[in-house]
């Protein structure tokens, strides 16, 4: 029991990490269609930008949770200039373009900003200090760590947060307008590009956040952690729904339960015959039944082709 | 509307391709030492393969910068080749740690005909390129491809500088039953050549030593989360846990089994013994333990001298990087007594190597292995590795500083 328990808690941790880094394929998504590949390259360079901050802050004598504060206010930034960057370069000249355009040039994105990272901050791993409580509790036999706890709280607070932005706000409503026709927004009154600019600053601004805690969880940061993790993320979006802001988080958590639980018993379960590196066969294995059964995701709705 | 666009996105694909290439080509001009050449000269092309993008891209440059440094001094001693000045050139390629990449980089090298290969890096890499240099008829010699298949598929091409997993396993096997004294075992693998490779051959012989396997759990060379098997593997209470695989995976690991509570030892072999390693777990490294094929760096023949020269140039030694000097300079050593760079020529030598290099006195056996591989074990303690002991190789066992005079 303790065993399961703790996988739970495992799969629960993880699948807040995918859910949050899910939020933002999702919003983009949401907007303009547009599967954004670069979105995984984005959380690695705010966690590797916060780290830039971190490092030297680290020992000021400033409280731990300040100083991952005061890092991540600078990722934000570095990400939302970055977000709002690229949208303009990459992915406006490209607007009415067929839809493959956009699509290529965002994984074209994602390569440039990976090398990039590495020219800056180097090939090697980086170590990142612990400064936020890393405490050890038990219940009934499972462990879990503070940083744990604090990941799985906002992620679900910044998705509560991100959906009363969306049906609740001015803002909100021009998006879903947007989204819905950005021809006739704008004959609403709508400034489209400007709606799509902070959607991608919005965005950005969450991966940071996501940067932040993830390597705070693992410890370590390198230019390339943001690719595993963004196909995951993608991955997570699809299973609930892209385009659904609900939808990202259920299919985050789950999708990071089913690959704990998976890791755990599909071995036993089978056997031997297979072991744990099918953990992803499994997960995706669960991804295909959904697609089959709601070729939309779990909770996405029927989108309707777009003029 | 729609050709414009479709132009765009070939010139942006175009911009992006011509980026990705300029990256690669900046490595090399460093090779070109300047010399005014009053006498001909003789140039050689050495390819160099090793992923330099991707998670183990800190361990691939590092291999890359052993070479060129070799490359470096061999050009500044100005050898003479029947009259002409040896000039090496190196070609360093990225093969990401990708068995399909490394097949495309070995046919470049076969295409742009280098006249001998150092690499690749990985296991899962060399043994697929392997083919394509025999085939090609190219020597070989990888700096750190431990998967003993490289040199067991009958290819003359195939040589390393660096003892095999066989002999590897077989040590960290014996190592957990009998120092460690661990009576159960969980294994773990990366599901690489390398890193399931080693797992086997150390099931084999942690057998051999009385020790039972109670779990056997594989991940990937690009995972960081591994709570999942290590909660699995806490359940059954091992005395000992073994990781075959790189330090990518192997740092998130140790600190992983920290933050679940995970009380058994940690053992792994050559992939997580780096310096890397050690700095990232940070406390959760403590008292981990790892081997090396090789000595210990400081006890090498030319090992203190080497690490000051590599430090003032790249900075602190990864992992291979003496590894791949020697790779290098057997190579030299095979073109100065064949007095010639043809592939074929450098081929019929190199089996007669007797090279005392860096890291040992380079011999191989006949299937091109190196004779007489050493191991050496480490433990990590306060923030650095610490040797242990040193089994087999050219000087007895547990005499870690002995080696360094014998020849």
């Amino acid at each position: 029991m303790d065993i399961f328990l703790q996988q739970l808690i495992n799969g629960l941790t993880l699948g807040s990490i995918y859910a949050l880094v899910a939020l933002g394929y999702t919003m983009v998504y949401g907007i303009l269609g547009l599967i954004n590949f670069a979105h995984g390259e984005v959380v690695m360079i705010g966690a590797l930008s916060s780290l830039t901050i971190i490092r030297p802050l680290a020992d000021s004598g400033l409280p731990g949770p300040v100083v991952v504060l005061i890092g991540l206010f600078f990722a934000v930034l570095v990400c939302m200039a970055l977000g709002f960057t690229v949208e303009r370069v990459a992915y406006r000249p490209l607007r009415n373009a067929p839809r493959l355009a956009p699509l290529i040039t965002a994984i074209g994105v994602s390569i440039v900003l990976q090398q990039l990272a590495m020219l800056i901050w180097g090939r090697s791993y980086h170590s990142v200090p612990a400064l936020l409580p890393s405490g050890t509790h038990e219940v009934l036999g499972a462990t879990f760590t503070e940083v744990q706890v604090i990941i799985v709280v906002v992620a679900a607070v910044t998705m509560m947060g991100l959906v009363l932005l969306v049906n609740r706000t001015r803002l909100g409503r021009a998006m879903r307008a947007t989204a819905e026709n950005p021809a006739i927004a704008g004959l609403m009154g709508v400034d489209a590009n400007r709606i799509i600019s902070l959607t991608f600053v919005i965005g950005s601004a969450l991966a940071a956040l996501a940067g932040v805690l993830v390597s705070a969880n693992y410890g370590i940061a390198h230019y390339n952690m943001g690719f595993i993790l963004g196909l995951k993320a993608f991955t997570a979006a699809v299973l609930g729904g892209i385009g659904n802001l609900a939808g990202a988080m259920v299919g985050g958590v789950l999708l990071g339960v089913i690959e704990a639980l998976g890791a755990g018993y599909i071995g036993d379960l089978t056997g031997g015959v297979l072991g744990s590196h099918y953990q992803d066969v499994f997960a995706f294995f669960v991804l295909i039944g959904v697609l089959i059964f709601r070729p939309s995701g779990l909770m996405g709705e029927k989108v309707s082709e777009r003029a | 509307m729609p050709i414009n666009a479709k132009t765009l996105s070939i010139a942006v694909a175009a911009a992006l391709i011509a980026v990705g290439c300029s990256k690669k080509e900046e490595a090399a001009p460093t090779a070109a030492a300047p010399a005014p050449a009053p006498e001909p000269m003789l140039v050689v092309k050495l390819g160099h393969s090793a992923p330099l993008t991707g998670p183990q891209s800190h361990i691939g440059k590092d291999n890359e910068n052993g070479a060129r440094m070799a490359v470096d001094d061999t050009n500044a001693a100005q050898v003479k080749i029947g009259g002409q000045t040896l000039k090496l050139v190196l070609q360093g390629e990225d093969d990401q740690a990708d068995p399909k990449q490394g097949i495309l980089v070995a046919q470049k090298f076969v295409d742009g005909k280098v006249n001998a290969v150092i690499g690749h890096l990985n296991s899962g890499t060399t043994i697929p390129a392997s083919k394509v240099y025999f085939d090609a008829g190219i020597p070989q010699v990888s700096p750190s491809a431990t998967n003993p298949t490289y040199t067991h598929q009958g290819f003359k091409t195939a040589f390393r500088v660096m003892a095999n997993d066989i002999q590897q396993g077989k040590v960290l096997g014996a190592y957990a039953g009998n120092q460690l004294a661990a009576k159960t075992v969980a294994v773990i693998d990366d599901k690489t050549a390398y890193g399931e490779g080693l797992a086997t051959e150390f099931k084999k012989a942690a057998v051999a030593a009385g020790v039972k396997v109670v779990a056997e759990e594989h991940t990937d060379d690009k995972a960081v989360d591994f709570k999942a098997i290590l909660t699995k593997i806490k359940g059954k209470k091992p005395d000992l846990i073994f990781y075959g695989g790189m330090d990518p995976q192997a740092a998130p690991m140790a600190m992983q089994m920290k933050q679940l509570g995970v009380s058994s030892k940690f053992l792994m072999g050559d992939g997580g013994c780096t310096t890397e390693f050690v700095k990232n777990a940070g406390e959760a490294a403590e008292g981990a333990y790892c081997s090396l094929p090789g000595i210990p760096y400081e006890a090498m023949p030319g090992g203190p001298a080497f690490i000051e020269r590599f430090k003032a140039k790249y900075g602190d030694i990864q992992l291979y990087a003496p590894y791949a000097y020697d790779a290098v300079m057997v190579v030299v050593e095979a073109i100065k007594r064949a007095q010639s760079a043809e592939p074929a020529k450098i081929l019929a030598e190199l089996p007669n190597t007797d090279y005392q290099g860096v890291t040992t006195n380079i011999m191989f056996d006949e299937n091109g292995d190196l004779k007489d591989g050493a191991i050496s074990l480490y433990i990590a303690k306060g923030g650095k590795w610490e040797a242990l002991e040193t089994v087999g190789g050219a000087a007895p066992p547990a005499a870690p500083s002995a080696p360094a005079q014998k020849m």
